[in-house]
Parts: C-alpha cells; structure tokens; sequence
C-alpha cells in the first residue's frame, strides 16, 4: 500500500528522521533547504554545535525582529543569531574544520544518490548552473554524510540509481540516505535497506528505487 | 600609517581596465557597497572578478554586471542574479565556478605565497576536468593553484591608520584572505581607529596587508529576512 503525504508532512517525516542522526557533543553542518528544518526538531537535552561555513560554529535560532543584525546570516542567507559560546571564523578556517574532518555529521539534499554512495545534487546539464557553493568540500570533510531527499523525483522516477546521470558533487561520499519511504545505507557490500516507513512494503521500496538493495535482516519500521 | 582616501572615488583609482579584483563577502553579508558603488560609475570594463558571489540584480557586484563591466567571475555560488544568468548564456559572461572552501584556500594560498595545494573537494567531478589528481594514502586529490589579485576590495568593522582590522560577526567571511591577496587592498571600514585604540590581540587582519582605507557607512542589505516570533 503507497502512502499519499502532502508536501509539508513529508518534509517534517524526513527532517524528524534525520534529528535522530544528531548525537549529543555533534558538531553538525546542516545543508541549505530542508536540511537546514531538522534544526528546529534537535532534541532540547542534545548539546550539539551547528556549523555555518560562512563562519559561525554555533548557529542559533531566528532572531525576534528587534535582535536582527544584517552581519549575521546562515549560509543560506537567512539572518540568524549566535548561539551562547558560539564562535567566528573567516571562511578559510571554516572550511579547514569542514576539510579537515572534525565535523561528526553533514545532512545535505540531493538529487541523485548511487548504490556507491556517489552524490549529484548541484547542476543539471542544459539548466542554468547556479554553483556548487559549499558541497563539494562538505561531502568530503564530515565524518559521516547522510543525504535526505524524496524517494522519486516530481514524475516518479527514482532517485536512488545504480550510477548517477547527472554530474557528481562526491564520489563515494554518502553514508546513509533517508526519504519518505525509507532508510539506507552505503556500505561495501551495497545499498542496505534498514528502515521502512510505516505503510509501504519492502516490494514497493524495491520497485521504487534502481539501485540493487540488499534488506538488512533486522529492518525497522518508521512510524508516522 | 597607511594611505588615507578622501573618498570612494580616489580609492577605486587604483582599478583598471582588465584588472583582477577580489571582493569580500559572503552574500550581501560584508561586502565593500561604497567602493562597489563607486567603482560602477567609475566605468572600468573587463575585469576579473574573484568573490564568493555576484551579488544580486540591483546590488552588490550585480551592480557591476547590469552595467557590463565584468567579463570574467570566480566565484562558488551565482544562483541569486537573473543578469548573471542572462550575460551567461548570451556568452558575454565567463564563469568559472570553484568549491567554496576551495576557493577560499584558493585565495589563503595566494596570499601566503602558496602556488598550489591539493584538497579532495571536487574529484571526480567537472570541476576535476584537466587538474592534475593525485593519491596520498589511498585518496585522490586535486590540484588546486593560488589565487592573487591585482586589487582586493575588502569591507571590516573597524580599522586604524596602520591597516589594523576588525570584521563584525558574518561578515568575516572571505574578507581576511582577500585583504592577504590583493597586490593593493582597499579596506571599508565603518569605523576608523587612532593606532593603539584596537586591542592588538584582537585584530583579525594585521596592518602588513592593507594599502590604503577610507570610511563608510553602510546600507546593508539584507536577502533572507528570517525571524522567530514571539510566542
């Protein structure tokens, strides 16, 4: 049985999903989009340090109108505030953190995801290219890598393939994918269903990806 | 003491036909607006120019897109501008496009005499397209060479007759290694200090580094107005 979700439901069930990746004492780099959502279901009793690679180690919430500050921004441009014990750096620091493998965690969007971890999530050819910003060092500095995206794209089609047609942002860089429909992870072996979401069976998840999944045998179902 | 500019004007001088420029800034977030604004009606053409972004279409360096006076731009994200799109696919516009933290080493290299260096951001990718890879310990790196400039425009909080600097907040970003790689770098600052006022072991970017300030007061602009209400 598919299960039917509106846009909005389907974004929080991702976004919640991914909150679960986050342990506390993570330094986390959250991507632009829906990535940037799972903040606001962090676990208050989690201690955890977003980064921002325009500079900040410490992103807090939105500011109240009165606490604005146009020198503060989220690197998708959103003004933000600094979360207490937060810390600025130029972008070159930044990056050497992010390079440099000390961040735990990145959550990023994608497009397409292969069996072999490659990612594409920054250009389609014949589109106008709008730049890769920060991904292509991200994907290759995080100690792990979890890509959250639907499970098709708008005309059904799967997103997570044997190879990847569009050109890549990473090669072999995700670890672990999380849709609307289901978990899996990259290992040597291949592409490991370990999470279902409540509502739909194995055969459908099978149907809707080209990638070869291999079902782990201790898969868990995702309540809604 | 470094040189003092009367005005925007003056300082924006120092920019010629076919220079390469960097240009602080991340967004709208610390970027120089005044000696932007002053170098559109300056009128210099062909410049390369080398920042994090292209601004937007009626600020920032779009400034200097509407009125065609760029014809090269190094940059990692573009996608804020519909002129940019525009001169882009009119082919009156090159890009080359650079992974952020690249771009940004790119430019920390140029400015601390480092021609190349290799970082593992973009292998196998287009960007890896005739760049030389080479394997450390089992993984793939690029080749990535060291960016200068012939003039670095960058934007700080506070500055002092030595060049000494200070940025606010964000807007740190690209400014610091910019002010390093420019052969002549113009500092913005909206304050400027008397030597000895900056705490000394405070100051973000040392003096060696800047040729000449000139104060301003910024619009700053902001492009995601994102705030929490009250509950």
């Amino acid at each position: 049985m598919a299960v039917k979700m509106d846009k909005a439901a389907t974004r929080e069930l991702i976004t919640r999903r991914a909150e679960q990746e986050i342990e506390s004492g993570f330094y986390v780099n959250l991507g632009i989009g829906m990535p940037t959502m799972v903040a606001n279901y962090i676990q208050p009793e989690k201690d955890v340090v977003l980064q921002s690679e325009n500079g900040l180690l410490g992103i807090g919430r939105s500011p109240y109108e009165d606490e604005v500050d146009p020198d503060l921004i989220n690197a998708g441009k959103e003004t933000v505030t600094a979360a207490p014990g937060a810390a600025y750096c130029d972008s070159a620091e930044s990056f050497a953190m992010i390079r440099g493998e000390h961040l735990d965690l990145a959550i990023l969007g994608g497009m397409e995801v292969a069996e072999n971890g490659d990612l594409a999530n920054w250009m389609i050819p014949g589109k106008m290219i709008k730049g890769m910003g920060g991904a292509m060092d991200i994907v290759h500095g995080s100690k792990k890598v979890v890509i959250i995206m639907d499970h098709v794209n708008k005309h059904g089609d799967p997103k997570i393939l044997k190879a990847c047609k569009l050109p890549l942002t990473g090669k072999g860089v995700v670890d672990r994918i999380i849709t609307d429909r289901a978990v899996m992870d990259v290992t040597e072996a291949g592409l490991v269903l370990v999470e279902i979401v409540e509502g739909w069976s194995v055969e459908e998840i099978k149907a809707s990806t080209e990638a070869e999944l291999i079902i782990s045998d201790e898969l868990l179902e995702i309540s809604q | 003491m470094k040189h003092m500019y009367t005005s925007c004007h003056e300082a924006v001088k120092e920019i010629h036909d076919h220079s390469t420029i960097m240009v602080g800034g991340f967004g709208l977030v610390g970027i120089p607006e005044n000696l932007i604004l002053a170098l559109v009606e300056s009128n210099v053409k062909h410049l390369t120019v080398i920042s994090n972004n292209c601004g937007v279409d009626d600020w920032g360096l779009g400034l200097l897109l509407k009125h065609k006076q760029i014809d090269k731009m190094i940059g990692s994200y573009v996608g804020e501008n519909k002129e940019f799109e525009r001169q882009v696919l009119a082919g009156e516009l090159e890009v080359e496009l650079t992974p952020q933290g690249t771009l940004a080493e790119k430019i920390r290299a140029g400015g601390a005499g480092i021609p190349a260096f290799y970082t593992p951001a973009g292998v196998g990718t287009p960007i890896a397209d005739g760049k030389e890879v080479r394997n450390f310990d089992g993984t793939d790196y690029l080749l990535q060479e060291g960016l200068t400039a012939d003039v670095s425009l960058v934007r700080a909080l506070k500055g002092d007759r030595h060049g000494n600097l200070i940025y606010n907040k964000t807007a740190r970003n690209f400014n610091p290694m910019m002010a390093a790689a420019g052969a002549v770098t113009i500092a913005e600052v909206e304050e400027l200090a008397e030597p000895g006022e900056l705490p000394a072991d405070g100051i973000h970017t040392p003096g060696i580094y800047v040729q000449g300030l000139i104060e301003g007061k910024q619009e700053k602009r902001i492009e995601r107005y994102t705030v929490s209400t009250h509950a």
